[in-house]
């Protein structure tokens, strides 16, 4: 299955270690979410994750199998993907053209020269099978630049669904949206949990807690607990490192879950 | 000169800009002999022009500067000069060999380079791109060293003479519009748009499966095919090929000219570069030996104002001529906003 491991995973630039010796599995099939109060290092453990930094120590697995030095793109076609947190769609292209340069890969088009990219039938129907997916029917010949913040999110999210991935890492996809976009990005991560292994980094922490399976604590690079949302709340070292910061409040009760 | 997104994909190859451009210059010789200017001017245009399109393909397109490229331009036009000292030629012959040269110089400085962005990839490509010019300089057997190989002679496709500055100049047209074509081709494929993804983000190019750097290679390859190709013509066009050809020079001044045609954001923009580079050359040259003084100016001033170059200063220099009526302006400014707002029901 497509789950994740980490082994002692640890990154350290010059005296700072943002991510010390964690060792964690993230099962398949499950909608996965890690918190922690700000600079816990939940980034600098996904970027270990995704391969956008390298581990000074330590070692990832996805499928059982080791892909701690294996490059991003053997990554990605092996079924690990990722959003960002600061926003990285293609500006410049349109959204049809920004799926479109994902899918075409999986079809083995991306070398072809002498012919037009978007007259292939099998690409076309499945740009418009994500576009639809992630709800940007109405906006598919608009340029990226110029779709409000909250369709940026959902065509980010449609690129890296565009990979067909298995695990799909979504950094701080509700960053920069009000409640109502939240709410509704909340609902779609986990319409993707159903077929996906979905690992989330978010602070809202409503959301996190009404749609997670499981729950990993960050605190200062270490891993502080994990558990299912009611045992994180219920957990007094996790209010401690919240309360600590004073920047999170960690909601009491059972907020919205159904 | 239309313009035009390097990186849209378009349903439809713009046959009505390629009809346009065909148009002028056809009739440019006429334009140039009511002006007493010399015919090899035009040519001269027409061969730097593929060169800079050729060059845009990894600058407008993938978005990468190299600050080499006279290296591939070189070697195809000493491929067709050592080809002749051998007794090897003819036209084909010498437009393969061009076209081939340029694609394993490009094909051996990529592999070095590919894994490169930004300020390093420019360096490195200006690092080797000098070695070229320092082994044309030194290999004096092959290449003639300093003087370079002199005394070279145009081939005879069709009977043709091409000694005719007339003759040659559309023969050269005929090959600049078939390349300029298949560039068009190459850049709105599925290739052209992985390209386009790459200059845009390259992490996030990564992030959808593709080994980039790959990628990369593949259009420092074309380009460098290209530019092999228009360097094969130079040879032709100047009889000969000299180590100058490969100069540093040669590669900044096809920079400059391609910016200044506004290549980031226009597909034919660089053939307007060229035109203006060759065509300043030509005439401020003929007042002052500072020609270069007097065209980084223009340079400057134009690219400082206006990032997407002359396509962009006519455009503005345009809508003020159209000033006077508001409603005009208001409407035209609704109908080029149109296409980018897209299509709500």
């Amino acid at each position: 299955m497509s789950g994740l491991k980490t082994e002692n995973l640890s990154v350290q630039f010059g005296a700072v270690k943002p991510v010390d010796d964690v060792s964690v599995e993230i099962a398949a099939g499950r909608l996965t979410s890690i918190i922690g109060p700000n600079g816990a290092g939940k980034t600098s453990f996904f970027n270990l994750l995704t391969g956008l930094y390298q581990p000074t120590r330590g070692k990832v697995f996805f499928d059982g199998q080791d892909v701690t030095h294996m490059p991003v793109h053997q990554k990605v076609r092996s079924g690990l993907t990722r959003t960002f947190q600061i926003l990285n769609v293609f500006d410049t292209l349109t959204v049809a053209e920004n799926i479109r340069a994902a899918v075409q890969r999986r079809h083995g088009r991306s070398a072809y020269m002498f012919c037009a990219p978007d007259r292939h039938g099998p690409v076309e129907d499945e740009v418009d099978a994500i576009i639809e997916r992630v709800r940007l029917k109405e906006k598919r010949n608009i340029r990226a630049n110029d779709l409000s913040h909250g369709h940026r999110r959902h065509l980010e999210i449609g690129l890296s669904l565009a990979t067909e991935p298995r695990t799909l890492l979504l950094d701080e996809p509700m960053s920069g949206l009000g409640m109502y976009e939240s709410s509704v990005m909340g609902e779609f991560v986990r319409e993707l949990a159903q077929d996906l292994t979905v690992v989330l980094v978010e602070h809202h922490m409503s959301v996190v807690l009404s749609i997670s399976d499981t729950i990993l604590v960050l605190s200062q690079g270490r891993l502080l607990a994990s558990g299912t949302p009611a045992e994180i709340q219920a957990n007094p070292q996790v209010q401690a490192a919240y309360l600590g910061t004073g920047r999170y409040d960690l909601p009491q009760e059972g907020a919205g879950h159904a | 000169m239309t313009r035009e997104t390097v990186s849209g994909s378009h349903r439809k190859p713009p046959v009505a800009a390629f009809l346009s451009l065909l148009g002028v210059f056809a009739v440019l010789p006429l334009a140039l002999r009511g002006l007493d200017i010399s015919l090899t001017l035009g040519t001269e245009v027409l061969i730097i022009a593929l060169f800079a399109m050729s060059y845009n393909i990894l600058l407008g397109t993938t978005g990468l500067a190299s600050f080499g490229h006279a290296a591939f331009f070189g070697s195809g036009a000493y491929a067709v000069a050592i080809a002749q000292q051998y007794g090897l030629g003819g036209a084909a012959i010498d437009l393969v060999l061009a076209f081939l040269a340029g694609l394993v110089a490009a094909l051996l400085v990529g592999l070095l380079v590919m894994k490169k962005r930004g300020i390093y990839f420019g360096l490195l490509t200006l690092a080797f791109g000098q070695m070229f010019y320092i082994v044309a300089l030194r290999w004096d057997d092959l290449t003639g060293g300093e003087t370079g190989l002199t005394g070279l002679k145009r081939p005879a496709p069709f009977g043709l003479d091409l000694n005719d500055h007339i003759t040659f100049y559309y023969f050269v047209l005929a090959i600049f519009m078939v390349a300029v074509w298949v560039i068009w081709r190459i850049t709105h494929s599925p290739f052209g748009s992985v390209l386009a993804a790459i200059k845009s983000n390259e992490v996030r190019t990564q992030y959808l499966g593709y080994h980039t750097a790959r990628y990369k290679l593949g259009a420092i390859v074309v380009s460098g095919a290209f530019s092999g190709l228009a360097g094969g013509l130079y040879a032709w066009f100047q009889y000969a090929a000299y180590p100058q050809n490969l100069f540093w020079i040669e590669s900044g001044n096809i920079v400059i000219l391609t910016l200044l045609g506004g290549g980031l954001s226009s597909f034919f923009g660089p053939i307007l570069g060229a035109a203006v580079f060759v065509g300043a050359q030509d005439l401020i040259s003929s007042y002052t030996e500072h020609w270069m003084f007097f065209f980084g100016l223009i340079f400057i001033l134009v690219v400082t104002a206006f990032p997407n170059g002359l396509p962009e200063a006519l455009a503005r220099l345009l809508s003020l001529v159209r000033r006077p009526t508001r409603t005009t302006d208001a409407s035209t400014a609704a109908v080029r906003a149109a296409p980018n707002r897209g299509t709500t029901p």
